[in-house]
């Protein structure tokens, strides 16, 4: 395998030989387990096990859950019920789901959010990026289509208002629309559709984990300096690196542990904080709810959703140069994937030389910009469609989009990057300095 | 590093945004206190045998509590009524209609409160679920942790919102009320005070009378809150027995590389 120099598993016994032979899968989970780890790492790197922990905890719960679970319009909304009160411990089951999306989202953001501001998406990385962009996207498919289980008010009409923007699409959006609904509206075909696909995707994005996991530990992590483990031999690289085990297994499971704690307390005394109090209520078709709000996972992408209305001027272009066929409507759905999109196209879009955002002096005030629009936008999504918010909406929309397709590029041409260090070592030893008696302990400075 | 916490910190704020800032055009809540609010509280036993019964001589005329079944009564965390104290309930209470006897007969503990959409009343099994009478602070609805959603508050505050005035449209007459969302309510007021007498002598003025409702509204919603709330105590208590051991663990594997004295 390519990658950083390191030791191999080595069969001793005959037994291990025989087996090794045939099938190396010891070895395989040697090298995975004992991949050399850049020993600068953050506690922004621990998000990757959390994320790992949130899909065995969805999927483990998930499993018991549709043991009891009738997905049926006139019965769906009672089992869950069911499992909440005669189910043993179905309640505890049921709300660790529930808040194990948060959960998973919060992980989700926080690692994108990290590998945003420290150029990991950056070559040789761009594909475990991509990779990264397509679970981000089924997780939020997932999540989408199990909201609709409990079949409440906001399954309901959260369903009806998302897929209804496939209908926006020219020419096949309605014809899509019914072929996705299973019918011409969300109903019975609608709830069985989303539960077999609620329950199918998770073992995609488990693949996709795979991949994704097997793309990085070819090129090696990302670290906080961006600089890279030196290859040129195996001393060389030792000086960079850890062992993953036990050095970060331990380190993460402390994170992990720590965040559990605050995931616990939610879970047992507020577990419906992050909920919708119209989902205690069964769906009801004839009924539409005041306020139509997504879970808080989707909100930023819901409020670019809404910021192009008619009267915005880049609609109305859009709208005269393609004769009617891109309307207010759609052109709110292309802006929506859109912002996802650019997001996936960084790579290409950021034109620096420099990888991490610590040696960029201009790059960081426009990343933690980014960062606070992403909240503005969260915040905006769960505000009515009126002004101010309205307008608020548009700028923040036009800043998330201007980052990646105006900033990213200008940024790699205007700024001048501040130096870096040489190595993953220096830059270690920097913050932790070798002893008196090891040489090179005068070019270190002080810890902070 | 203090980036970072910044950016858990307003992810963590931000968590609110699907419930706290979503319901709108409220009505005044008054904030009762009860004894489930708060990472320890628990159902009053006696309160809720005391909500149950205005429950069933009052409210039950019009609404249902169909998701609630009948035995729940029974045991701890709860109502805690003795097995044969809920039989004799359901018997003398509730008439179900049985499919296999094509008639009606006695309700059985198996049996659920029977459904009641003659009134054209809602369902209130989750009632004290479905309504959040708190957003705060600052409609991020953080005080959730102390106390709770609402909901009861909502029914409480409900029950004891009319003003007397009344009004009305298209045939129906409408009550005004503080609480409710849009100031009229098709439910006439459905208590005054002294509608039951409680077993156990408490006040059953019309304050107190629609608190306890509130309280068994409250657990018929949420029934198992006490066991919740236990294990929620258990895992936090757990994971940060663990969080300390793995933080030595952790610095104590780094010290070697990070060239620091082990003590
Ligand atoms: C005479 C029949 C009747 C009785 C008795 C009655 N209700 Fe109602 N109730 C209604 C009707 C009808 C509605 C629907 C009101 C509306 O939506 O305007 C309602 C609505 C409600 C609501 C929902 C309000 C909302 O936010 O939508 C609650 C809570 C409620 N009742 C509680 C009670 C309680 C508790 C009792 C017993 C003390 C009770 N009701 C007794 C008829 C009744």
């Amino acid at each position: 395998m390519a990658g950083i120099p390191h030791d191999h598993y080595e069969p001793k016994s005959n037994g291990e030989k025989w087996l090794h032979k045939r099938l190396p899968i010891v070895g395989l989970l040697y090298d995975t387990i004992m991949i050399p780890t850049p020993k600068n790492l953050n506690w922004m790197w621990i998000w990757g096990i959390v994320l790992t922990f949130c899909l065995a905890l969805q999927i483990i719960t998930g499993i018991v859950l549709v043991m009891h679970y009738t997905p049926h319009v006139d019965l769906a909304f009672a089992s869950v019920e069911h499992i909440m009160r005669n189910v043993n411990g179905g309640a505890m089951l049921r709300y660790l789901h529930m808040n194990g999306a948060s959960l998973f989202f919060v992980a989700v953001y926080a690692h994108i959010f990290r590998g945003l501001y420290y150029g990991s998406y950056k070559a040789p990385r761009e594909i475990t990026w991509i990779i990264g962009m397509l679970i981000y996207l089924m997780m939020m498919g997932t999540a989408f289509m199990g909201y609709v289980l409990p079949w409440g008010q906001m399954s309901f009409w959260g369903a009806t208002v998302i897929t209804g923007l496939f209908g926006a699409i020219p020419f096949v959006g309605e014809s899509l629309q019914t072929w996705l609904l299973g019918g011409p509206a969300v109903d019975n075909a609608t709830l069985n559709r989303f539960f077999s696909l609620h329950y199918l995707l998770p073992f995609v994005i488990a693949g996709l984990v795979a991949v994704h996991i097997w793309a990085f530990h070819t090129t090696g992590n990302n670290n906080p300096t961006g600089v890279e483990v030196r290859r040129t031999s195996k001393a060389d690289a030792e000086k960079d690196t850890v062992p993953f085990w036990p050095y970060f297994v331990i380190k993460d499971l402390f994170a992990l542990a720590v965040i559990l704690l605050v995931f616990f307390a939610i879970v047992g005394f507020m577990p419906n904080y992050l909920g919708h109090p119209d989902n205690y209520i069964e769906a009801n078709p004839l009924a539409t709810p005041a306020h139509i709000v997504p879970e808080w996972y989707f909100l930023p992408f819901y409020a670019i959703l809404r910021a192009f209305t008619a009267d915005v001027w880049v609609v109305i272009i859009a709208e005269t140069l393609t004769g009617g066929i891109i309307d207010a409507k759609f052109f709110g759905v292309l802006a929506m994937f859109g912002s996802i999109a650019v997001m996936a196209l960084a790579p290409w879009l950021d034109t620096s030389s420099v990888r991490s955002g610590r040696y960029r002096p201009m790059f960081k005030w426009w990343f933690w910009l980014l960062v606070i629009d992403f909240f503005v936008l969260m915040w905006l999504g769960a505000m009515p469609a009126e002004e101010p918010y309205a307008t608020f909406s548009l700028i923040a929309s036009a800043y998330w989009f201007a980052y990646f397709l105006v900033i990213l590029p200008l940024l790699g041409v205007i700024e001048k990057p501040l130096p870096q260090p040489e190595t993953i070592e220096a830059d270690f030893d920097a913050h932790y300095p070798p002893k008196d008696d090891a040489k090179g302990a005068t070019a270190a400075t002080p810890a902070e | 590093m203090i980036k970072k916490l910044t950016l858990s910190a307003l992810t963590a704020l931000t968590f609110t945004a699907g419930g706290a800032f979503a319901a709108g055009g409220a009505g005044h809540v008054e904030d009762f206190q009860f004894s489930f609010e708060g990472p320890f509280g628990t159902y009053d036993q006696m309160q809720l045998q005391r909500g149950l019964k205005v429950y069933t001589e009052v409210c039950s005329s019009c609404h249902g509590l169909k998701y609630v079944p009948l035995r729940a009564l029974e045991g701890d965390g709860g109502v805690g009524w003795s097995e044969a104290q809920v039989r004799a309930y359901a018997e003398q209470t509730f008439e179900i209609y049985d499919e296999e006897l094509e008639d009606f007969r006695p309700a059985r503990p198996v049996d659920h409160f029977p459904a009641n959409t003659g009134a054209g009343a809602p369902d209130l099994s989750l009632m004290a679920k479905a309504r959040a009478g708190f957003h705060g602070p600052y409609g991020l609805g953080l005080n959730q942790l102390f106390k709770g959603m609402g909901g009861a508050e909502y029914i409480a505050s409900l029950l004891t919102g009319y003003t007397g005035e009344e009004k009305e449209e298209a045939g129906t007459i409408l009550y005004e009320n503080k609480a409710f969302p849009g100031g009229w309510i098709s439910m006439a007021p459905p208590l005054y005070g002294e509608d039951v007498d409680f077993d156990d002598g408490h006040s059953n003025d019309l304050h107190h009378e629609a608190e306890d409702l509130a309280a068994f509204l409250m657990w018929a919603a949420e029934p198992k809150l006490t066991a919740r709330k236990e294990a929620g105590f258990i895992g936090v208590l757990f994971l940060a027995v663990l969080s300390v051991l793995l933080y030595l663990t952790n610095k104590r594997i780094w010290a070697p590389i990070k060239r620091k004295d082990t003590a």
